[in-house]
Parts: C-alpha cells; sequence; structure tokens
C-alpha cells in the first residue's frame, strides 16, 4: 500500500469515512445515539474491535483457507466482542446496561467484517490495526455528531448534564420527543452525508442511471 | 501427499501445505476454535466475581434508594447492612426459612417448574410467576418494621421493568418506587426514571378504606381520588399501562395481597 500510517489513521475520518462514504454500519448508529455518553462508549468499543480483528486476521491471513474465510473472520470477531462485553460488564457496569444488546451486535457491525475482508486480508498486521483504529474512529465520529444533536435537542443535555432544562424537570425546553426514536438518525445522517458531499464533491457517486428529458413529439 | 517428504516435521509440512486444502481447511477450524474458545471462557471465569458483585451492589443500591436512605457517596454493602432479606411465600403471605434469603434468587425461580407457577390471568405479561420472592424489610431502632421494600415486574412497550415498591409499615402507603432494569425508549418509556415522576408515588396509597385495589397511573384521575392516582407519563402511553398493570397485579391477590393484610394486622 502507497497510504503512509497517518494516511491510513486520518483518511477514515472524512475522506473515506466508513459511515458516511461507505454506508456502514448504519444500523448501530440509530441504535445507540440517543445519548452521547453510550455513543463514547461504543466508539471504543467498535475501534478495539476492528483494531484487533483486522491485526489477527491480518496475522491468519496466508493460512486462513478461501472457503471458510468468512466463518473464519466471524469466530475471531465475535471472541474479541464477547471479551469486550465481558471487560463492561466487570469494570463499566452502569454503561453496559444501557448498552446492553448492542454490544453484543458489534458482531453484526458492516465495519468489522468489511475491514476485515477489504483491508485485512490483504495487508501486514501493523496496517490493518491501523486501518482498524481509523475506521472505528471515523464511526466514532459520525456517532458524536449524531449522538450530540439527539441529545441535545431530544433531551436538553450533553454527556448527561443538562444544557436545556426540559419541561419535564420543570425547566421551559420542550424536547424534539422524535429525536429520541431511532429513525431521526436517519435523517441526521442523510444530512451529514449531504454535508460531506458538498464539501468534498469528489465523494459524490456516479450516477447510475441518467434522467432523459422526454421530447415533445 | 502429505507422507512423502517431511523436511520440516508434522507442523513445518501442515503450514507448507495449501490453506484450501481439505486437511489444512479442517486443522484451522478446529485449531481457531479451540482457541477462541479458550480466550472467550477464560474472560468469562476471571472477571465472574467482578460482575456478580457489580450485579448486586446494584440490586443493593436500589433497595437503598427506593427506602430513601441512600446519600451519594456512602458504602452501599454498609448501609444494606440495615436492611433484613426474607424469602416470602406469596400463597400464605409469611416468611419462610425453607431458602437462604441473601442467595435465593427469586428471578431465576419463576423459570423453576418446582418453584413457580405458570399465569393464566397474566395482565403484567410476566408468563411466570415464582412462589417465593425476596423481600427487604427496614427496621427502626426498636425492632419494629418501618418500611417494606417489595420487588416488582412486568411487561412495558419493549421490555421487562424489574423494579422495587417501598411501602410504609401499615402495607397500604407507598414511601417509592424505582425501576433497575428496562428497555423502554429513552425520553420517553425511560422517564420512569424520572426523579420528579417518581415522587410523584410518594404517599399515594394502595387500597381505599373498603379494601379494594384502588392504585391507578393513568392519564386522568380516576373515581377513587388523587390518593390513589399517579399521573401518565407523557407520551408513554404504552410503558403507562404497563406499570399500572404490574403494580396493581403485585399489589393484588396474585401478588403480595396476603402477606398485606398480615402486615396491616400486626401479624408480621
Amino acid at each position: 500500500m502507497s497510504q503512509t500510517k497517518k494516511e491510513m489513521l486520518i483518511d477514515p475520518l472524512v475522506d473515506n469515512n466508513p459511515i458516511t462514504l461507505q454506508v456502514l454500519g448504519l444500523c448501530s448508529a440509530l441504535a445507540v445515539t440517543s445519548s452521547l455518553q453510550v455513543a463514547f462508549v461504543m466508539t471504543i468499543a467498535v475501534t478495539m474491535v476492528t483494531a484487533f480483528a483486522s491485526m489477527f486476521i491480518s496475522l491468519l491471513r496466508n493460512q486462513i483457507p478461501g472457503s471458510i474465510r468468512i466463518i473464519v473472520q466471524m469466530v475471531i470477531i465475535a471472541s474479541l466482542v464477547i471479551v469486550v462485553d465481558q471487560v463492561l460488564k466487570a469494570y463499566a457496569f452502569e454503561i453496559s446496561k444501557t448498552l446492553s444488546v448492542f454490544v453484543g451486535l458489534i458482531i453484526t457491525n458492516c465495519i468489522v467484517m468489511g475491514r476485515a475482508e477489504a483491508f485485512a486480508m490483504k495487508n501486514p498486521p501493523m496496517a490493518s490495526f491501523i486501518d482498524g483504529i481509523g475506521n472505528g474512529l471515523g464511526y466514532g465520529l459520525i456517532l458524536m455528531l449524531v449522538g450530540f444533536i439527539r441529545e441535545l435537542f431530544g433531551a436538553g443535555s450533553l454527556f448527561g448534564i443538562t444544557i436545556l432544562e426540559t419541561v419535564n424537570n420543570g425547566g421551559w425546553y420542550v424536547p424534539n420527543g422524535m429525536l429520541l426514536l431511532p429513525p431521526s438518525a436517519f435523517f441526521i445522517i442523510g444530512l451529514l452525508i449531504w454535508a460531506f458531499r458538498t464539501w468534498k464533491p469528489n465523494q459524490v457517486e456516479e450516477r447510475e442511471y441518467k434522467i432523459q428529458s422526454v421530447e415533445a413529439h | 501427499m502429505s507422507d512423502t517428504q517431511t523436511p520440516k516435521g508434522p507442523i513445518g509440512r501442515f503450514l507448507a501445505l495449501s490453506p484450501d486444502s481439505v486437511p489444512k481447511t479442517l486443522f484451522v477450524a478446529v485449531t481457531l476454535c479451540l482457541f477462541a474458545s479458550m480466550i472467550v471462557s477464560v474472560a468469562a471465569v476471571s472477571l465472574r466475581p467482578v460482575q456478580e458483585a457489580n450485579k448486586l451492589r446494584d440490586k443493593q443500591l436500589n433497595v437503598l434508594q427506593v427506602s430513601g436512605v441512600y446519600e451519594p457517596g456512602m458504602n452501599v454493602a454498609d448501609a444494606f447492612a440495615s436492611f433484613e432479606p426474607q424469602v416470602l411465600d406469596l400463597q400464605t403471605g409469611s416468611f419462610t426459612d425453607q431458602f437462604d434469603a441473601t442467595t435465593f434468587d427469586d428471578i431465576a425461580a419463576a423459570s423453576d417448574p418446582e418453584l413457580s407457577v405458570a399465569l393464566t390471568d397474566d395482565p403484567a405479561g410476566i408468563g411466570r410467576k415464582a412462589n417465593y420472592r425476596v423481600v427487604y424489610l427496614l427496621k427502626d431502632d426498636a425492632g419494629a418494621i418501618d418500611k417494606v421494600i417489595l420487588p416488582i415486574h412486568g411487561y412495558g412497550l419493549w421490555s421487562t421493568l424489574y423494579g422495587f415498591i417501598a411501602l410504609e409499615e401499615n402495607g397500604n402507603d407507598i414511601y417509592g418506587l424505582q425501576f433497575y432494569q428496562h428497555g423502554e425508549t429513552p425520553g420517553l418509556g425511560a422517564e420512569v426514571d424520572n426523579p420528579r415522576w417518581k415522587t410523584l408515588w410518594s404517599g399515594k396509597k394502595l387500597r381505599d378504606d373498603n379494601g379494594d385495589l384502588q392504585i391507578t397511573v393513568a392519564k386522568s384521575q380516576p373515581a377513587a381520588g388523587a390518593d390513589y392516582y399517579i399521573d401518565a407519563l407523557a407520551g408513554a402511553t404504552l410503558t403507562t399501562v404497563g406499570v399500572n398493570n404490574l403494580v396493581n397485579f403485585w399489589m393484588g391477590d396474585q401478588g403480595y395481597a396476603p402477606f398485606l393484610a398480615k402486615l396491616k394486622a400486626g401479624e408480621i
């Protein structure tokens, strides 16, 4: 690979972001972004899993039989996810209660599989590790952005600290309840993709079709 | 094929095999599975004591909070020592010595056919009910019961809500209610955790003077009056219905009613 290690780390943040450009990992981005704290822990968990899964898969890449390579990748990813889940339950109990099932669902996060299959199978361990960190952070960046908007306007707080006093607590702010529901993340991510592609027009995909003008008879 | 040349011993021979050959495929699959299962087992076993301690502390903390004893920064285990756990036989409403109250797991007992019954009338949506529950008694310095803390659970919108209700010594006045585990919608159903909403429960009564269960969580006040009424959660109709059902279920005849009657009569 001609990329330097620094580029590998920085690239996935904006230029090759897993969510806005690769459009992977949307499902969990909808589920865990209603509060920043949860989004933050999820970011760390996904970054760790992606980095170490990529590294281990890259270490084994010359030994992995092509016919069962997806299963091999899944076994490695799943083991790492279980370890992360167990560690969270032991040392971050409150947060693991809020994340509940979503930690387990990192296994199905397309970013982890995607980087393993697209990058780690063809690159040396160190590069794969850095690629995993970069992609985890790129995922996290979007998660934090979405979480910021959703928590601030949906619950009037950031990291659980009240910013806008809500009516329920005797304040003035009527929270936007829709922002707390998963579908709102679709709108926010959609707007983010639009913003990213306006800023970096080279991210715009080529049309798969062309709108033809109908000729008048 | 494999027994023609063994220049590097059996291991070297194996590594030199094409990854796509059948023996190599089987070898990689089996080794990887063994290795992965070992890592997972080690993590699970070595972290279990810390996790169990967390769970226990969480439960104790919730008992402290619901009974108004908790102050930030206090030692949970020490403060919890003033509570007396008891295993309650729901049917008779008396305590039993059959089980050790400190270790008996009434949530697990609910799925044990020996210790539970399947419910036909099941407004709380819990399927099975354990015959025994662990309750906590908070006694004053003279040894008389000050509060009883009863575990309750039932289905809301997405999830089963697990919590405690704290009652005064007369078995009729509510001191507090708190859920320690649920998966309701953040900002809507999850507002069952809102401190302002939880204070609404304080001082409400379960039964009227005729002994009829009147406690209601709803959008508008029922005929029984404000003493028995808790305002619904805004935007969370189904969670509210769930909470109403589960409180009525557990305070009713299938739940703690026999115990509460005894408590009122001073027989506990």
